[in-house]
């Protein structure tokens, strides 16, 4: 058969690039051309080069932000992951309890974000909210305020609180989707507890896994919202992620250059990391 | 090797059965001799998968009692019975080598390495998969994992016995045969005890030497496969087996004589039956189309091979025959029933004849 070639075609695919260059492109791009240029305000651009770029890169503070946002999601994931196996592990797998629990496991992500800072500002604080003062009185000295380690438990365990139950969600999906069969036959086989999670449920969830970790990563480096609200990024600059340092430059000091150039970085950082850890998780599984 | 006692088991779903209706399993009572290769034959909902899973230990009987060999298993593990099974759909650990996963039951029970290595070898050289040990088990076809998931079994030499639920279902039919023959091999040269359910007939009669006919929760035959073809016990036996099933038409039985409307047909012998509705069961086979006897008529005739198919109406009922390849219908078709193939129901339930 003769092909057909048609050019009409192209008018199919118009509005989807439309909306992706109005969405996408044209703000990323308007972004590079900021991250190459100086003003002083009235409009008037001058050329800068790589200057920003230099300049953010041999700055300590985008440095100690990015070691911050790096420990910040190691944490998250190891405490986020495995507990979130866990608790899909256990939630029941027929019956009432499903609905029960999956309404349950909902809820904190149908919060949004700036109210979870606020519940968990008010929560934390050791005059009238609840966990704050009877941690207090247990005889714990806690104070999100003025303490760099208290405001980073009070931010991890916010986030744990928050997005455990994304991973217990997608977790759970992956396990439901295990045929009985597979269980019977572990059991034939003598399986202990450990062999059956090990050699049967993992396989299974490592897909779901694989886009857990990739979700909670990149929420979890780009967080901004919630410590806002809960820290503002202190005390001192002991929060100060790279998003709450970028907004402080872009929006509280102004300076567009310097926050165009930081949000390029930040973006390829993300989209580099991104790219590693879907590299490596594909890999190995190949590999297997 | 062990022989299975199924001491008057019952077995619901439900929490609180009453009546019969509630019971998946109405009341089985039977021995599995040690080394028997036996079929679990049945339509879907017979309760032959509950029967099996009964023995496996996967499902606790309502009521009843299971032997192995005599000792009381009922309240044992899966694990403490020391069976094997095989499934519909085949199970295999994807992660893990076709090696790996034969060695898998013989590592969960601690046994030493080198025992491990020389069992996995035997097993993969009995299933024909020795080339494949270092492969990835995920990369198989469906009839390789089904025969990895039967390895699994065979790989330990102490179990009690091996027990298939529709083993074959999603296997390629021209592997069918080949998967069949082998099992059938293993079982002549090693005399495993093994159950096999199904709920086609082709399978149970030529994998069994008992095919254990089950209907509506309960046995309604036991037999060979010759015995079931030829003497059914009950005429869901008679239709469910055979291709086309048995004819079964109501009767008046009066000494060695049954009436069938305005027809006579001649006994082998006085059915001892004097209550219930009598049924005359014949099966196509004996069903002789010729010039003489009952008059019928024609409806269809398929050929389907290597023999004709015959659909016909006698007293207004449907009749089916076969005949030879090369035979065919006479022009004032007749039919005469062969006295060797008639059996006599009475409530469904075959009653023997006297002289």
């Amino acid at each position: 058969m003769e092909k057909t070639w048609n050019n009409k075609a192209w008018f199919l695919v118009l509005p989807v690039l439309v909306l992706v260059a109005f969405s996408a492109v044209i703000p990323l791009m308007t972004v590079v051309n900021y991250s190459v240029q100086d003003t002083f305000g009235n409009n008037v651009f001058f050329w800068a080069g790589t200057e920003w770029f230099e300049e953010l890169l041999s700055s300590s503070r985008f440095w100690e932000a990015m070691v911050r946002n790096l420990i910040f999601s190691f944490i998250i994931l190891s405490i986020q992951v495995p507990l979130g196996i866990f608790i899909a592990l256990n939630m029941p797998k027929k019956g009432w309890g499903v609905p029960v629990c999956l309404v349950l496991m909902a809820l904190p992500l149908l919060i949004p974000w700036n109210v979870v800072g606020t519940i968990w500002q008010v929560f934390g604080r050791n005059d009238i909210g609840l966990l704050g003062y009877y941690v207090n009185a247990l005889g714990i000295d806690y104070n999100y305020v003025q303490d760099p380690f208290d405001a980073w438990v009070t931010i991890i365990i916010m986030d744990v609180w928050h997005w455990t139950s994304l991973v217990v969600l997608l977790c759970y999906a992956g396990l439901v989707s295990i045929p009985d069969a597979f269980y019977q036959a572990a059991k034939i086989d003598g399986a202990s507890r450990w062999a059956v999670f090990r050699y049967i449920q993992l396989p299974k969830m490592q897909r779901v896994l694989l886009i857990a970790v990739l979700l909670r990563f990149m929420d979890s480096f780009m967080i901004y919202t919630e410590p806002f609200v809960v820290t503002g990024g202190g005390p001192g600059n002991s929060t100060t992620f790279l998003s709450i340092d970028l907004v402080k430059t872009a929006l509280g000091q102004f300076d567009l250059g310097p926050a165009a150039a930081m949000s390029l970085v930040y973006f390829l950082i993300i989209l580099l990391l991104s790219w590693v850890f879907y590299t490596v998780m594909t890999n190995y599984d190949a590999e297997r | 090797m062990a022989r299975i006692d199924v001491n008057h088991v019952r077995h619901s779903y439900l929490p609180n059965p009453r009546t019969d209706a509630d019971f998946a399993l109405r009341e089985v009572h039977h021995t599995f001799e040690d080394g028997g290769a036996y079929a679990l034959l049945g339509p879907s909902g017979c309760g032959k998968t509950t029967l099996l899973n009964i023995i496996s230990g996967l499902l606790h009987p309502s009521h009843g009692q299971l032997l192995f060999n005599g000792r009381d298993v009922t309240n044992l593990s899966t694990q403490e019975r020391n069976i094997a099974q095989v499934f519909q759909f085949p199970v295999i650990y994807d992660t893990m080598t076709v090696y790996d996963n034969l060695a898998f039951p013989l590592r969960n029970r601690g046994v030493p390495e080198a025992d491990v290595d020389r069992k996995v070898r035997e097993t993969l050289e009995m299933i024909d998969l020795a080339s494949w040990a270092k492969k990835k088990a995920r990369g198989l076809t469906a009839d390789q994992k089904q025969k990895i998931s039967l390895g699994r079994g065979l790989v330990r030499s102490d179990v009690n016995a091996i027990l298939f639920d529709e083993p074959l279902t999603v296997i390629d039919p021209h592997m069918k045969w080949v998967l069949r023959s082998q099992l059938k091999q293993l079982h002549r040269r090693f005399g495993y005890t093994m159950v096999y359910v199904t709920h086609d007939q082709t399978e149970a009669l030529t994998f069994a030497d008992q095919v254990v006919v089950m209907y509506d929760g309960g046995i309604v035959q036991i037999g060979t496969p010759a015995e079931l073809f030829e003497r059914p016990r009950h005429t869901f036996v008679g239709y469910f087996i055979g291709s086309p099933g048995m004819n079964v038409m109501p009767v008046a039985i009066d000494g060695k004589t049954a009436t069938l409307g305005s027809q006579r047909i001649e006994l082998p012998g006085a059915p001892k039956a004097d209550s219930g509705a009598i049924e005359l069961g014949i099966r196509p086979e004996y069903v002789r189309l010729g010039r003489d006897g009952m008059a019928v008529s024609i409806s269809k005739v398929e050929d389907v091979g290597r023999h004709k198919v015959v659909r016909a109406k006698l007293e207004g009922r449907d009749i089916a025959a076969v005949i030879g390849e090369d035979e065919t219908v006479p022009a004032e078709p007749k039919v005469r029933f062969d006295p060797a193939g008639i059996n006599i129901y009475a409530d469904s339930w075959r009653v023997e004849m006297g002289a």
